[in-house]
């Protein structure tokens, strides 16, 4: 059994749409800004990373359009483009082969703040009949299986920055089960106030006020993140499946995944990334020589910087690998992170092309071989993905070219 | 060789049964704790009841830290776990941490603690931009509700792989599905699963109104709660958590564990119908259960007992019935059906885990659980919900299905190991 992937699609901050994010990601082009969405001048944190262009009316029918949250509706014209680029109709496969596994971190919390504000300042029977689903983290599954008829094996996994990952993995192991085609992966994005004040209490976003110095993973100036929205649904099939209706194409194959979690702070015991980082490759068969490039999770806090570096560097070597962090373009976009990442991989393999990490100047005492000033044009058969989640979540996935 | 999965440790909070010993009390006499709501003036809204815990969480050790952090739910989570452990008989210190892992079930996470600090950052919706200074620091572990999984694994020791399911209210099945799954595929040899919601507050209480949810029946509250009665009107909210020690079948007997049940058999499908609608065929609830049903090489006619998830609501009730029928044929007719709802209320996510434990406990004690409040037969629900009192039969095989928003539709197949399939 192989599961490889045969349609993505993203809505990222610097580029709706997958060719559109992937041009902007080779060239360099931030997504950073000034917050839109509402007015973050009382704030200490006031950049996002916010999905440009995007007109709801133009990708969501009407009628789901009051009881969707903006994430919500990212994620489904993520899924609609990846089922467009997988070339898939309905009845390609039987409706229970097919499902949808996604990641969630915090729901729609925009859609949530409306309707608490309806409820304390005018009363209950001002809320709306579709909050009792449109914040919750089960609404993206829920939503994408009624849009395209997947009654499969589906499932939610909240794992803040590392679901992305762990939702891929998880379609990997339905599709071990027996079932042809997960759709799966995570798009996430609480830019409101209320998501904002939330965010800002974990302690790691940047109150840098310039979008080309705010977030810098790995240099010596790093001093926390900034936020973004969106993230990227792929297809994953059964590759025998995927060859069987004629799919257009495969961008690869989930060849390797480990999650691990963090011994409790103050034991003084190493964290567990490199150990997820060790146990997706074995999981692959990979040695570490045949990577091509990591995707770093790329925290821009120092010490989980420093965590990384150091995981990154016992495996491979100082300098080994070329390592990369495209977010620096987009901002973290918590469960969209992973399947981001992911998506950028497949799409180096394709074209032979490492995308950069902006704005940042490495330090050197990391020792490590930062893709900065521009794409790096290389072969790339294997590459590593890293995510993290808040808490002490490390996950790894491996991604190959299909054979 | 396929590693089989065992539950070798129970950990329960239920309205009206703090541990194993008093949920299964409560159950096996057929007695309700559905109550008015009591945590906050319910006078605004339609549906005034709901079954809560008379919980004092530094009563069950948890430190004046660990209270203030952690939200309800996840409290609940904790104190489950530290039960659910001493309960397996496992020397958890002797583990290898990286071979243990946790999978939480939560439907709506910290929903009762974000509606609190919202409140504040708010001042009660008089802002739209919300006042960063008044936020509680552990607002990011409310924001995202792994952090529940979090809390877990430290209590546990686990650093293995960790996550939360949250497939609305079949969470509390796919959490424990979940681990299995890991334990089976050889990611884990010692989960920690199970699911907790806490989630009666007002903004909960606001959404079920809105959709008519939840049952108005609010001059008897002890007996709102009424599965497959003709006279049900909606579920009652309830809250708790269950937590189990789940470990590979042949190393839970190697160290004589006691062992409830084999997770012998799990499948979720989806109905791709409607958010909160079931089409009254069953037909995705049926596709779960026959899969479920497969993977443990179990007949419908093996099926000692259903745990029916019985919500209480017109549609779900009726669509249950069809699926059961779909998929177990006249066998349906046969075997008894019970919900658990009608005394501990419906806690959108935990109640599969707090199903599972109903079920495993069934399996240990040969009794099968009533569903109270059921004096009025609906003809269009015409199976043996085995009425009002609990009954003495011989049960080692047990489906436990699970229903919820986002057309989530799941089944497990609980068997006693000792008896061969």
């Amino acid at each position: 059994m192989s599961a490889v992937v045969t349609g993505i699609g993203v809505t990222s901050p610097n580029g709706l749409g997958t060719e559109a994010y992937w041009a902007a990601t080779c060239r360099g082009e931030s997504g950073i800004g000034e917050v839109r969405r509402f007015d973050a001048s009382r704030y200490p944190a006031r950049l996002a990373g916010e999905v440009p262009g995007f007109v709801p009316e133009e990708h969501v029918p009407s009628r789901l359009l009051p009881q969707t949250d903006h994430m919500t509706r990212l994620a489904l014209t993520a899924a609609d483009w990846a089922l467009a680029d997988a070339g898939f109709a309905p009845g390609d496969v039987p409706a229970y082969a097919a499902g949808v596994v996604t990641a969630s971190s915090a729901g729609g919390f925009e859609f949530g703040q409306r309707e608490l504000r309806n409820l304390w300042s005018k009363g209950g029977r001002y809320v709306s009949a579709y909050q009792s689903f449109a914040w919750f983290y089960a609404v993206n599954t829920g939503q994408t299986s009624i849009r395209h008829g997947l009654k499969g094996p589906s499932g939610v996994v909240v794992s803040d920055g590392a679901g992305g990952l762990d939702a891929i993995a998880q379609a990997r192991r339905q599709l071990r089960n027996g079932s042809r085609l997960i759709l799966s992966g995570g798009v996430d994005g609480s830019i409101c106030p209320w998501g904002w004040v939330a965010q800002m209490a974990g302690g790691g976003l940047s109150t840098g006020a310039d979008p080309a110095t705010a977030y810098l993973p790995f240099d010596a100036r790093a001093a926390g993140y900034v936020p973004g929205e969106g993230g990227a649904i792929l297809v994953v099939e059964e590759a025998e499946s995927a060859r069987a209706r004629g799919a257009r194409h495969v961008y690869g194959e989930i060849a390797g995944y480990a999650a691990t979690f963090d011994p409790q702070q103050g034991t003084g015991r190493e964290p567990g990334l490199r150990r997820a980082i060790e146990l997706a490759l074995k999981d692959a068969g990979a040695a570490p020589d045949e990577v091509d490039v990591v995707f770093a999770d790329a925290a821009g806090i120092p010490e989980l910087d420093g965590v990384e570096a150091g995981a990154i560097r016992a495996v491979f070597g100082p300098g080994g690998v070329p390592v990369t962090a495209p977010k620096t373009m987009t901002g973290r976009l918590y469960a969209g992170a992973g399947s981001l990442d992911v998506a950028a991989a497949l799409l180096a393999i394709r074209d032979g092309r490492i995308p950069p990490t902006v704005n940042v100047v490495p330090e050197p005492a990391y020792g490590l071989d930062l893709v900065v000033g521009g794409p790096r044009e290389a072969a790339v058969r294997t590459a590593l993905v890293v995510a993290r989640g808040h808490g002490g979540f490390n996950s790894a996935l491996v991604v190959r070219a299909a054979a | 060789m396929t590693r089989r999965v065992a539950i070798t440790g129970v950990g329960v909070l239920a309205p009206g049964g703090i541990g194993v010993k008093e949920f299964w009390g409560l159950l096996s006499e057929g007695r309700t704790a559905t109550r008015l709501i009591t945590f906050f003036d319910p006078s605004p809204f339609r549906s005034r009841v709901a079954a809560e815990i008379d919980f004092y969480p530094e009563m069950h050790g948890l430190t004046p830290q660990q209270v203030r952090r952690m939200d309800r739910a996840a409290q609940l989570a904790v104190v489950a776990t530290g039960e659910a452990m001493a309960d397996s008989g496992m020397e958890f210190a002797g583990l290898d941490p990286a071979r243990l892992g946790v999978t939480i079930g939560t439907a709506v996470g910290a929903t009762t603690g974000l509606e609190e600090e919202y409140r504040v950052v708010s001042d009660d919706g008089r802002l739209h931009l919300v006042d960063h200074r008044y936020t509680a620091p552990h607002l990011y572990g409310y924001l995202v509700p792994s952090s529940f999984a979090a809390e877990v694994a430290w209590r546990a020791g686990a650093e293995g792989p960790v996550s939360v399911v949250s497939t609305g209210c079949t969470s509390g099945l796919d959490a424990v599905g979940y681990a299995a799954g890991l334990i089976r595929e050889g990611s884990a040899d010692v989960m920690i699963a199970g699911a907790a919601d806490a989630p009666i507050s007002p903004i909960t209480l606001a959404c079920f109104d809105a959709i008519k949810a939840t049952t108005p029946r609010n001059d008897d509250p002890g007996h709102a709660s009424r599965p497959f009665d003709a006279s049900r009107n909606g579920f009652v909210l309830g809250e708790g958590s269950a937590v189990f020690v789940l470990e590979e079948l042949e190393a839970a007997r190697r160290r004589g564990a006691n062992v409830y049940a084999e997770i012998a058999g799990f499948a979720t499908r989806c109905n791709a119908f409607h958010m909160t609608g079931l089409r009254p065929d069953g037909a995705e609830m049926a596709e779960a259960i026959r899969v479920a049903l497969a993977e443990a090489r179990t007949n419908a006619e093996d099926v000692d007992y259903v745990n029916a998830h019985g919500s209480g609501t017109k549609q779900n009730d009726r669509h249950e019935t069809a699926a059961f029928k779909r998929s177990l044929g006249a066998h349906a007719y046969r075997t008894p059906v019970s919900s658990i709802k009608s005394m501990i209320g419906h806690s959108l996510g935990a109640i599969g885990s707090l199903e599972i434990a109903a079920s495993v406990l069934a399996i240990r004690n040969d009794v099968v659980p009533p569903t109270a409040n059921l004096h009025t037969p609906d003809p269009e629900c015409d199976l043996d919900y085995v009425p009002l009192t609990a009954r003495e039969w011989r049960t080692d095989t047990v489906l436990t299905v699970g229903s919820g928003f986002g057309g989530f539709q799941s089944a497990m197949v609980l068997r006693d190991p000792d008896v061969a399939a």
